[in-house]
C-alpha cells in the first residue's frame, strides 16, 4: 500500500499557497507569465507545479468553470482546467501527492510514462483508486524526458477537466532548445453531463451528427455526379446500413472546443518577440475529439511526437489523435498575430488561440472548410485505401510499396477467431521488424452480434493523411514521416504476433476488442522479456487511438530501426497496422481505445505480463514494482 | 464467445476484477414514437403508439403500447406487449413474450392474451422492421409486418413514412376478423426535431381493411377504410 499522510514532505501552508494560486487563476482566469529558473519563459498558464526538486502536491477539486461566459460544474486539479503544468526532470522521484477533495472516487494517470505498475493509476487494476478525503502518493523514477499529460482514468472526469499537461526536462542538454515555450493543450468541453451522452448515445447513436445526408445533398450530388451515381452510393452506404457522414460521435452539437480550457472566443494568447524560435508543446487532452491543427503563415516543424525526439518534418498541418503529443517549432518573423487553429476531424467546430506578440491581438480565422465523408476505402472494400478520394499526392503510391501486392496471403492468417484474444504463432517466418504490415483479407469470423462490419481488405494506410485532410494543397503530416531521431538500440524481431481486430456496432454505440466487452474478455497475457508484435485491424468505420499503458509501443512504419516510439497509435478505419513492445514491465497494464465513451463502452483490454517463474504476480494495488 | 450480464467466476478472478468497467451498465429509453390526434369524418380520434425498454447492449425487457381512444365517446381499444429483446446478429433483435389486447365501450369489450414472438432491428437500405406472429389463448394465428423509413429534408425537418400489415390465419368472430390479410396502413408524418427529443409533426394516414375482414365490416355497415390528417408529438426519452 502507498498511502501517505497528506502532509508528507509538503508543509500544509505550503500546499495551501499552490491550492490559493491555483484557487486566483480559476476565478480570475488571469494570464500570469511565469518564469521557471532552468528553463526558457513560460507563456500563459494558470500555475505551475515544479516537482523537480520538491515533492509536490494536486488536490482534486469541484469547481464552476466558465468556457465563453457560459458555466459548468468541472472536476479539476488544482481548481482549474487544464490542470496545473507538472515539471519534472529525467533521472530524479517524482512524488506527488494527490488528495481526494470530491465526495466520488478519482484516479490520476501518468499518460505515456514508464513506471512501476502500483503508480500507474488505473482503479481495480493498478490500485484501488483515491477514495472521498484520501490522498495516495504516487512515487516513481522518472526514467524518460519530453512532453506527456496526465488525467483521470475514473469515470468521465476527464472529460470535464481533470487533465494536464507534464513537461519532463532532459537529463542531459536538451534536444530541441527554443527561446520560448508554450503549452498547448486541446480538449472538448460540454455543458452536457458526460453519462448523459453516452446513454444518448446508446439510444440514438447519431445523435449529436448534424452533418447527415438530406434529401438535399441528394439532389446536389445528382446534379453533379448524375443519378447513376448518386443512387448506386447511396445504396453501397444504405446497404451496410452506415453513414458516410459518421465521422466522429460527438461534435461541434455539444463541444466547445478548447485551448488550455479557453474557449475561442476566449481566444487564449500566446506571446511571442518576433525572430524567436518558439516550441509549442502540444497536448490532444479531448475526451473523443480529433484535432487538425495548423498555424497559417507559419511553417510547422516537427521534432517530437509521443514525448520521443524524431527527425524533425516540416509540414503545414497536422492531425492530432487523442492522447498523442507532438512539439512543433515555429518562428514567427513578422510582428503580428497569428491565429491557432485546430479544428475538429469532422469540421463540426474548432479550438483557437492566437500567438502574437502583445495581448489583445487576433488574427484571421481561416474559413470552415467541407464537411468530411467517409468512402468505400473506410469500409475496407476496394482495395487501395483513400486512391479513389482525390487527395492524395503523387509521391504516396511510391511511399508504400505494400500497396503493391496484388493479392493478399489468407492461408497466413486463417488463424483468427473467436475469443478474447486472437494469439498468431507464426514461428520464425514473422516479417522483417519496422517494416510495413502486408494487406490482408478478412477471415470467416465476423465478430458477433457486437460488431457491424469487417474490412474485407485490410490496408497499412499510415502513408495517408486521413479522412478529410491531405487534399488543400499544402504539406500534412503522415505516421510514415515519423522517424527516432536515434538508431534505435537492441532493435531485434518480435517472438510472438498477436492480433487484435477494433470492432464496434454504431447502430447500438457497442465498441469492443474482436466483437467481445472488456467484461467479457480473458486479460491478454505475455511473458516477461517476450517482444511482442502487436498488429491491429479496424473493422469499425471510425478512428481509434489507441494507447497501451507501462510499455513503449514501437509503429512499424517502414523506418526500420529509426522506428518511433509511441504510447498512443490512432487507428483509421479499414486499416491494418503493426506495433512492437517489449513486454520488460510485470503486471496488468490498460490497454484501450482513447475515445473515453469507446473505452466506456468494452474497448479495453488488459495487457498482462507475467513472469512464468514466480508465483503471484497479480499486480494489484501496486504490490508489483 | 460469452454475452452474459454478469461477469463469469473465472472473471471475477482476474486482474481487473475490481474495475467499476466490469459492473454492466444499464440503460433506459421511453418514447412515444406517435402521441396523435386525427380528424376523421364524425369524431376524433388519439391514438398513441409507444416503447420503453431497459437493459445492456445484448439483453433488454421491452413493453410496447399501442392504441387509441375516442375523444366524444367512452371507446376504444389498446394494446399492450411485454417482451424480452436479445440481440442476435448486428441488426437485429429477437424479441418474444406477451401480448394483451383489450377493446373497450359500445358493448364491444373483448379481451385476447397472446404469446408474442418477433424479429425487430433495421433492414438494409435502413428500413426499421418488426415482423411479428402471434399465437392467442384460443390458439388463433396471427402475424404483423411493420416497416417505417425516415427521410432528411434538413437536418431536422425529417418525414417518416410507415407501412403496417396483420395477417389472421382463422376467423375470429368476435373481433370481426376474417382470415387472410385484414388490415394495411399507410402514414408519412413531417416532424421538426426542435431538439432530438422533442418533435411535432403533422401528417396523414390512410388505412383499409381487407379480405374477409372488409366483408364483415361492410356486412355492419361499418367503414372499411379511409384517410385522415393528423397531428402529434414524437418524443422521448
Ligand atoms: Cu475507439
Amino acid at each position: 500500500m502507498k498511502r501517505d499522510e497528506p502532509s508528507r514532505g509538503l508543509t500544509r501552508r505550503r500546499f495551501l499557497e499552490v491550492g490559493a494560486a491555483a484557487g486566483a487563476a480559476a476565478t480570475l482566469q488571469t494570464v500570469t507569465p511565469r518564469s521557471l529558473s532552468g528553463g526558457p519563459a513560460f507563456g500563459t498558464r494558470p500555475a505551475v507545479l515544479d516537482g523537480r526538486e520538491a515533492e509536490v502536491e494536486i488536490s482534486i477539486q469541484e469547481v464552476r468553470w466558465a468556457v465563453d461566459g457560459r458555466e459548468r460544474r468541472a472536476v479539476t486539479m488544482n481548481g482549474s482546467v487544464p490542470g496545473p503544468l507538472l515539471r519534472l526532470r529525467e533521472g530524479t522521484e517524482a512524488v506527488i501527492h494527490v488528495r481526494n477533495e470530491l465526495d466520488e472516487p478519482t484516479s490520476v494517470h501518468w499518460h505515456g510514462l514508464i513506471l512501476p505498475n502500483g503508480m500507474d493509476g488505473v482503479p481495480g487494476l493498478n490500485f484501488p483508486g483515491i477514495a472521498p478525503g484520501e490522498t495516495f502518493t504516487y512515487r516513481f523514477p522518472v526514467q524518460q524526458a519530453g512532453t506527456y499529460w496526465f488525467h483521470s482514468h475514473s469515470g468521465f472526469q476527464e472529460q470535464i477537466g481533470h487533465f494536464a499537461a507534464m513537461i519532463i526536462d532532459p537529463a542531459g542538454p536538451e534536444p530541441d532548445p527554443a527561446d520560448r515555450e508554450h503549452v498547448v493543450i486541446l480538449s472538448d468541453w460540454t455543458f452536457e453531463n458526460p453519462h448523459r451522452i453516452m446513454a444518448r448515445l446508446k439510444k440514438h447513436p447519431d445523435y449529436y451528427n448534424n452533418q447527415r445526408r438530406t434529401l438535399g445533398d441528394f439532389f446536389a450530388d445528382v446534379s453533379e455526379q448524375g443519378l447513376g451515381a448518386t443512387l448506386s452510393d447511396r445504396l453501397d452506404w444504405g446497404g451496410m446500413r452506415m453513414m458516410a457522414s459518421d465521422v466522429s460521435d460527438i461534435t461541434g452539437s455539444t463541444y466547445t472546443y478548447l485551448v488550455n480550457g479557453r474557449g475561442p472566443d476566449d481566444n487564449w494568447t500566446g506571446l511571442f518577440t518576433p525572430g524567436e524560435r518558439m516550441k509549442l508543446r502540444f497536448v490532444n487532452a479531448a475526451a473523443a475529439s480529433f484535432f487538425d491543427v495548423r498555424i497559417p503563415g507559419l511553417p510547422l516543424t516537427i521534432v517530437e511526437s509521443n514525448g520521443q525526439p524524431v527527425a524533425p518534418v516540416e509540414v503545414d498541418e497536422f492531425r492530432m489523435a487523442i492522447g498523442e503529443t507532438f512539439d512543433v517549432i515555429v518562428e514567427p518573423g513578422e510582428d503580428r498575430a497569428y491565429t491557432l487553429f485546430a479544428e475538429a476531424m469532422d469540421r463540426s467546430g474548432f479550438a483557437r488561440a492566437t500567438l502574437a506578440p502583445s495581448e489583445g491581438m487576433e488574427a484571421e480565422i481561416p474559413p470552415k472548410r467541407e464537411r468530411a465523408l467517409l468512402t468505400m476505402a473506410d469500409m475496407g472494400h476496394g482495395g487501395h485505401a483513400g486512391h479513389d478520394m482525390g487527395q492524395m499526392e503523387p509521391d504516396d503510391a511510391m511511399d508504400h510499396a505494400g500497396h503493391d501486392m496484388p493479392e493478399p496471403e489468407p492461408m497466413d492468417h486463417s488463424g483468427h477467431d473467436m475469443g478474447a484474444m486472437a494469439d498468431m504463432e507464426h514461428g520464425p517466418a514473422l516479417r522483417a521488424p519496422g517494416t510495413l504490415p502486408d494487406d490482408q483479407m478478412h477471415g470467416p469470423d465476423e465478430h458477433g452480434a457486437a460488431n457491424a462490419g469487417v474490412a474485407m481488405m485490410a490496408t497499412s494506410r499510415l502513408h495517408e493523411a486521413g479522412i478529410g485532410l491531405g487534399s488543400d494543397g499544402w504539406r500534412v503530416l503522415r505516421y510514415t514521416d515519423l522517424a527516432a531521431r536515434e538508431v534505435r538500440p537492441n532493435f531485434r524481431a518480435p517472438d510472438r504476433e498477436i492480433e487484435l481486430h477494433l470492432t464496434g456496432n454504431m447502430e447500438r454505440y457497442m465498441w469492443s476488442i474482436d466483437g467481445v466487452h472488456f467484461r467479457d474478455a480473458e486479460p491478454i497475457e505475455v511473458r516477461f522479456g517476450e517482444r511482442i508484435r502487436l498488429t491491429m485491424i479496424n473493422d469499425t468505420m471510425m478512428n481509434h487511438p489507441m494507447h497501451l499503458h507501462g510499455m513503449w509501443m514501437e509503429l512499424e512504419n517502414g523506418r526500420g530501426d529509426r522506428i518511433p516510439r509511441v504510447h498512443t497509435v490512432n487507428v483509421k478505419p479499414a486499416e491494418k497496422i503493426s506495433l512492437l513492445f517489449d513486454a520488460d514491465a510485470l503486471g496488468p497494464w490498460a490497454f484501450h481505445c482513447h475515445v473515453l465513451y469507446h473505452m466506456d463502452a468494452g474497448m479495453f483490454r488488459i495487457v498482462h505480463v507475467v513472469d512464468p517463474t514466480m508465483a503471484d504476480q497479480s499486480g494489484r494495488h501496486g504490490d508489483v514494482a | 464467445m460469452s454475452t452474459s450480464l454478469l461477469p463469469t467466476e473465472s472473471a471475477a478472478q482476474r486482474p481487473g476484477a475490481d474495475m467499476p468497467m466490469m459492473k454492466p451498465h444499464l440503460y433506459t429509453y421511453v418514447a412515444f414514437d406517435e402521441l396523435e390526434w386525427l380528424a376523421t369524418g364524425d369524431e376524433s380520434v388519439v391514438e398513441y403508439d409507444g416503447e420503453a425498454w431497459i437493459g445492456g447492449d445484448f439483453h433488454r425487457l421491452w413493453v410496447k403500447a399501442a392504441g387509441e381512444q375516442s375523444t366524444s365517446e367512452s371507446h376504444g381499444d389498446v394494446e399492450f406487449q411485454g417482451l424480452y429483446s436479445r440481440a442476435i446478429t448486428p441488426f437485429w433483435n429477437l424479441q418474444t413474450g406477451l401480448r394483451f389486447d383489450h377493446r373497450y365501450g359500445e358493448g364491444t369489450g373483448a379481451s385476447r392474451a397472446h404469446v408474442a414472438l418477433g424479429l425487430e432491428g433495421l433492414a438494409p437500405y435502413w428500413f426499421e422492421v418488426e415482423a411479428f406472429v402471434f399465437l392467442s389463448d384460443d390458439a388463433d394465428a396471427s402475424a404483423r409486418l411493420e416497416a417505417s423509413y425516415e427521410t432528411l429534408l434538413t437536418q431536422r425537418l425529417i418525414v417518416e413514412s410507415e407501412f403496417e400489415t396483420n395477417v389472421a390465419l382463422q376467423d375470429v368472430p368476435e373481433l370481426g376478423l376474417g382470415s387472410g390479410f385484414t388490415d394495411v396502413e399507410l402514414g408519412a408524418r413531417m416532424r421538426y426535431e426542435f431538439v432530438r427529443e422533442f418533435a411535432p409533426y403533422v401528417g396523414y394516414s390512410w388505412s383499409r381493411k381487407l379480405g374477409e375482414t372488409a366483408d364483415v365490416i361492410r356486412a355492419a355497415d361499418g367503414e372499411v377504410g379511409g384517410g385522415a390528417l393528423v397531428i402529434g408529438l414524437h418524443v422521448w426519452y
